[in-house]
């Protein structure tokens, strides 16, 4: 039964990967552009709950509303002033762009946080748990991530099917050029997807800074799994995405049950062994409803 | 004709590196016209398609449309303004089904969104023959319905003006009437074209004017008969002033 925890808190923990994932999923799906800033920005996302937690007093959830609009607006600033010039230059330039971008965040608050560990505090709302069976508890933080995640995901993906601006991003995903004679403005869509996209590493970023500990330096190990998981499920692909981060969660935790020292060590074997036999991931597909 | 034209174009000028693929381009389209361009390869025929579209922008000269200047103006707000467009190589957007390309084009281009939009995009599917096929994936259709949904699309963009780049190509002996009677349908119904066509006979059966380009320059333009036996024609074609019209 040992085994049998081991996974269920490994599809739980890959709730939360698949919520770090979405955005990262959703700007590689519309404009191909791989965001190494993307870490950084949970953890800013991060930082910013915890202030506001700490600064106001007000219940952590209740954080994310003040924090999700703030980083969708950061994300359109980004677009219009950095990315779009980047994705109009040479193809590694966005990779370039987004990487230095990292870098200063994570300076950056290094500066305002110092490198101490913080977290938000939910009280006794992070040790709580429901007992399934004598062997398998389930906590209720990881069990609310994981359903916020799988919501983020189906609604983000009925956005995409049903909505005009969702059908832009993926007539653009799929051809600028003749989405532009559509009538479509590919500057305002890929806006709106980074807006979208930093919007959920909002949310995930507050998740994450309640499930655990972080630092400036923390968004580097968030981007790798996030990373991770997009590329297991297939790149570009929500649903996918949500699968690859359970199944990193998984290997971690399995991992973790079979080497108690070395867990993460599993998720990232998996990761590379997706790469090397199926490098599109376990279910690629473009964003596409 | 007297009347203001639709589309005029003015000492229109591109060269990329060297090689100059659009020179002192100048003329005018009608409203209810259809302009038929030829001219061998390299003459410079996608070029101007894509410089009165917005994808690329000229080195010179000016583009008045529907009484508005749209030089600076870029390809999605040209397609706003009424210009819709085809591609020689169908571009569908592969991941949607048939309906919701074209419905894409009527609810940015065309600016129609909910049933008016729907009814306008089955509109479109019905004009060209492609009703059936609605809900498949674009991905999946023939050639002919992939030239079909280039036209489908453009139309739900609620086109002044459209622009088909060679819809004939590739297609059989057999398709081939069935577009051109779509496209005269088309023009019947007031729409102007522009179409560009490397399938001479096609062409000349169902556009009003005829315009030959070589070299980025304008060789000919005026009633396609004429145009078609204009000794300059026949040479750029045949490379010998010996050929005739029917050669071609």
């Amino acid at each position: 039964m040992e085994w049998a925890n081991a996974i269920v808190q490994g599809v739980l923990l890959g709730g939360l990967y698949a919520l770090l994932a979405a955005g990262l999923s959703l700007m590689f799906g519309v404009m191909r552009l791989v965001n190494l800033a993307h870490g950084a920005l949970a953890i800013v996302a991060a930082y910013a709950g915890l202030v506001l937690v700490q600064k106001t007093g007000m219940p952590p959830f209740a954080s994310i509303v003040i924090v999700v609009p703030l980083m969708a607006i950061l994300g359109w600033v980004l677009q219009r002033t950095l990315l779009n010039t980047a994705l109009n230059r040479q193809a590694l330039a966005p990779i370039l762009v987004t990487f230095g971008l990292a870098v200063i965040i994570q300076n950056l608050l290094l500066e305002l946080f110092t490198a101490d560990n913080q977290s938000i505090d939910v009280g006794s709302l992070a040790s709580s748990s429901i007992q399934i069976t004598p062997d398998i508890a389930i906590g209720v933080f990881p069990l609310i991530t994981f359903i916020v995640g799988v919501l983020v995901i189906g609604l983000l993906q009925q956005y995409l099917a049903r909505t005009a601006t969702g059908r832009a991003m993926r007539a653009t995903s799929d051809d600028r050029e003749a989405a532009e004679l559509m009538g479509i403005d590919n500057k305002y869509v890929y806006s709106l997807a980074t807006a979208i996209s930093l919007g959920l590493v909002g949310i995930a970023g507050v998740f994450l800074g309640i499930r655990t500990q972080f630092n400036p330096t923390f968004g580097d190990a968030t981007l790798i799994f996030a990373f991770e998981a997009v590329i297991i499920g297939g790149l570009g692909s929500l649903w996918g995405t949500l699968a690859g981060g359970m199944i990193l969660g998984i290997a971690q935790t399995v991992g973790a049950q079979a080497f108690p020292s070395s867990g993460v060590l599993l998720g990232h074997v998996v990761f590379l062994l997706v790469l090397a036999f199926r490098p599109t991931g376990l279910f690629p597909k473009v964003v596409n409803g | 004709m007297t009347t203001t034209p639709l589309l005029s174009v003015r000492g229109l000028s591109k060269q990329f590196g060297r090689v100059i693929t659009a020179e002192d381009l100048t003329f005018d389209v009608h409203q209810g016209e259809a302009l038929g361009i030829v001219g061998p390869n390299g003459a410079g025929k996608s070029t101007l398609l894509n410089l009165i579209g917005g994808v690329i922008e000229p080195d010179s000269g000016s583009l008045m449309f529907d009484g508005q200047d749209i030089t600076r103006l870029g390809a999605a707000e040209r397609a706003k303004s009424g210009i819709g467009r085809s591609f020689q190589i169908p571009r569908p957007f592969t991941g949607m089904t048939v309906f919701e390309n074209v419905y894409v084009g009527a609810s940015f281009a065309g600016d129609t969104r909910g049933q008016a939009g729907y009814e306008r995009s089955y509109q479109a599917l019905e004009t060209t023959g492609l009703l059936h096929l609605a809900e498949h994936r674009a991905g999946q259709l023939r050639l002919l319905d992939r030239k079909r949904l280039e036209l489908a699309r453009a139309l739900a963009t609620k086109p002044k003006l459209i622009l088909l780049d060679e819809i004939a190509g590739g297609l059989t002996e057999r398709e081939i009437p069935q577009l051109v009677e779509t496209i005269r349908q088309l023009v019947a119904s007031g729409v102007t074209v522009v179409w560009i066509e490397h399938i001479v006979h096609a062409l000349v059966s169902a556009v009003d004017r005829l315009m030959c380009l070589a070299e980025g320059r304008i060789l000919a333009i005026g009633d396609p008969s004429e145009v078609m036996k204009s000794p300059e024609v026949i040479e750029v074609y045949l490379g010998s002033t010996m050929a005739t019209a029917e050669d071609i």
